[in-house]
């Protein structure tokens, strides 16, 4: 819910600000002239009747969703990227825990890293607990995330399904099936014919390379529209006050003993009380400005869209053999990706080399796809942790807090991540659902390693 | 595509190579400590720009080739043998 924000006719808002320390004092900052925001939140700005009076003046009179706003002196917290992760971080922070001065930097433009790169799917299909409990919260805020933002993320609970090639590899979903059943999360496992009848368009041919056995559904995952999550966290951030200031590059760091005291920035020098990382494969760039070496590298991932074709996928369907996933979106492409370029990269572009066989082996899945032009490809960079599994929490650094680690799978812990995050930067300490997900994990020998892939981040 | 020069057999694409890492780690003795081997095992430098690592010539001579290449472009800015020293002060 968006609070009542009552601005006053100069066009000044009056926030009681919480600060670090606990104290309550009042601060005054500036908004965009326009009418203060009724009780009940933006449904009276955003209706029917608003869309048919601005309809009738061509649309040039809507306000901008969000503010963008200079830089001040000094925040309570600093979210480094304004990404899903950071807005999201940023927008529990102001409505949950009740800070009010934050900004969130963005080298960038709003969402253009990783949450715009990404291929949308949400699930929660983990069979360790301590993934398991952190992204089926996630999962669930996912499900009232389109009214809590009042903003449509275009979640659909599509289902996400896992296939399966061979005895061994359905009897690993029968596990991790059970694993996820037990910890209160929906998993079916589907034999061949089941499948069959969902996504009869996969090869049943007596000449498959890899036979489909069967498959691991969670019928509550799906796909969400990655852009529209940017753009409802961002606006519903702005309402709670978030100072979201893109262009806004970090340079380094002021530190003052084991603390760090202000950002130095491409857009000047900001003060901070805490501080919180959300830039993904950016982690160990801004990382090494602090002499931090993290169990953390950082690897490029592509993904491809096709031209736009009518109805032909329902759900996320993943391969069992070769690493291909694949839905489509609501304009008719097909999205898909498959594994690591593998090399360390910071470059947001691969090669077609891996390309080529990411399609071979959708089309090995898929045998229509042959038929299909690639209308795009792209890159991203992960922040591959050695362990496969995120970090979120503390640093060696008193009021810098870390939240990466994500490898590929950063877009589904969108919410969960920030709720998490602003938990852990409010109260100084993680949350349970993140405890585990610390850093001091790797040196203490308490990996979480799903695929039991050992200390190797391209493996993951 | 990116264009290795493996020491023995000339430039190659990397496609004929296999990735292996980080070639400025040292593995620390047995009796090292935790601490060592948990450097060792799983910290990085993890550059954006110039990093020194190993691509093993798995479709060529097999030798594992050092590789001083740019994370940022991708551009190659030297190669040499497992023994040489790409970068001045050893690494």
């Amino acid at each position: 819910m968006v609070p009542s924000l009552t601005g006053s006719g100069s066009g000044l808002h009056v926030a009681p600000v919480n600060t670090a320390a606990g104290m309550v004092c009042r601060r005054v900052f500036a908004r965009r002239a326009r009418a203060p925001i009724p009780a009940g939140g933006c449904m009276a700005e955003y209706s029917v009747f608003s869309l048919v009076r601005h309809a009738l003046s061509g649309h040039r009179s809507w306000n901008r969703a969000w503010r963008d706003p200079e830089p001040r002196r000094h925040y309570d917290v600093i979210i480094v990227g304004g990404g899903g992760h950071g807005m999201a971080t940023a927008y529990y922070l102001a409505s949950l825990h009740g800070v009010r001065s934050i900004a969130v930097l963005e080298k960038g433009w709003l969402g253009g890293g990783n949450t715009g790169r990404n291929t949308t799917i949400v699930r929660s299909n983990y069979m360790l607990d301590e993934n398991a409990h952190f992204y089926e919260k996630s999962l669930q805020l996912w499900e009232g995330l389109s009214r809590d933002l009042n903003f449509n993320v275009m979640f659909s609970q599509r289902g996400v399904l896992n296939l399966g090639h061979s005895d061994g590899q359905m009897d690993s979903f029968a596990r991790r099936g059970n694993a996820m059943r037990l910890n209160g999360i929906d998993a079916e496992l589907l034999d061949r014919d089941q499948v069959r009848r969902m996504v009869p368009y996969l090869d049943f041919s007596q000449n498959a390379r890899f036979p489909i056995r069967g498959g691991l559904l969670q019928p509550r995952g799906g796909t969400a529209r990655h852009d529209a999550v940017a753009w409802g966290l961002a606006r519903a951030a702005d309402r709670h006050g978030v100072d979201i200031i893109q262009n806004c590059e970090v340079t380094g760091f002021e530190m003052s003993g084991n603390r760090i005291r202000a950002v130095e920035t491409s857009r000047g020098t900001i003060g901070c009380d805490r501080i919180g990382f959300a830039v993904a494969g950016h982690t160990g760039h801004l990382a090494a400005k602090l002499g931090l070496r993290l169990p953390i590298e950082t690897h490029v991932l592509q993904a491809c869209v096709s031209e736009p074709v009518k109805p032909m996928i329902d759900s996320v369907v993943t391969f069992g053999v070769g690493h291909f996933y694949v839905s489509q979106s609501d304009k008719g492409g097909l999205v898909f990706g498959g594994d690591l370029d593998m090399y360390n990269s910071y470059a947001q572009r691969g090669n077609m080399p891996l390309i080529e066989h990411v399609i071979s082996a959708g089309v090995s899945m898929i045998p229509s796809l042959s038929r299909l032009r690639v209308l795009r490809t792209w890159g991203g960079v992960m922040d591959m942790s050695m362990d496969g599994s995120p970090i979120i929490g503390l640093s060696p650094i008193d009021n810098l807090y870390l939240n990466c680690g994500w490898c590929y799978g950063g877009f589904k812990a969108t919410p969960g991540s920030g709720w998490v995050f602003a938990h852990t930067i409010a109260t100084g300490a993680p949350h349970p659902l993140n405890s585990r997900l610390s850093l001091d994990r790797f040196s203490r020998g308490r990996m979480v390693d799903e695929p039991g892939a050992g200390p190797f981040p391209n493996r993951h | 595509m990116i264009r290795i020069t493996c020491p023995y057999c000339g430039p190659r694409d990397h496609q004929e190579f296999a990735y292996v890492g980080d070639a400025t780690l040292t593995r620390p003795s047995d009796d090292a400590g935790a601490d060592a081997w948990y450097d060792f095992v799983y910290l990085r430098d993890n550059p954006r720009g110039p990093h020194l690592e190993y691509w093993q010539h798995v479709h060529g001579c097999r030798a594992f080739v050092k590789v001083l290449r740019d994370t940022l472009t991708h551009e190659v800015l030297a190669t040499g043998t497992a023994a040489d020293d790409l970068v001045a002060g050893g690494r």
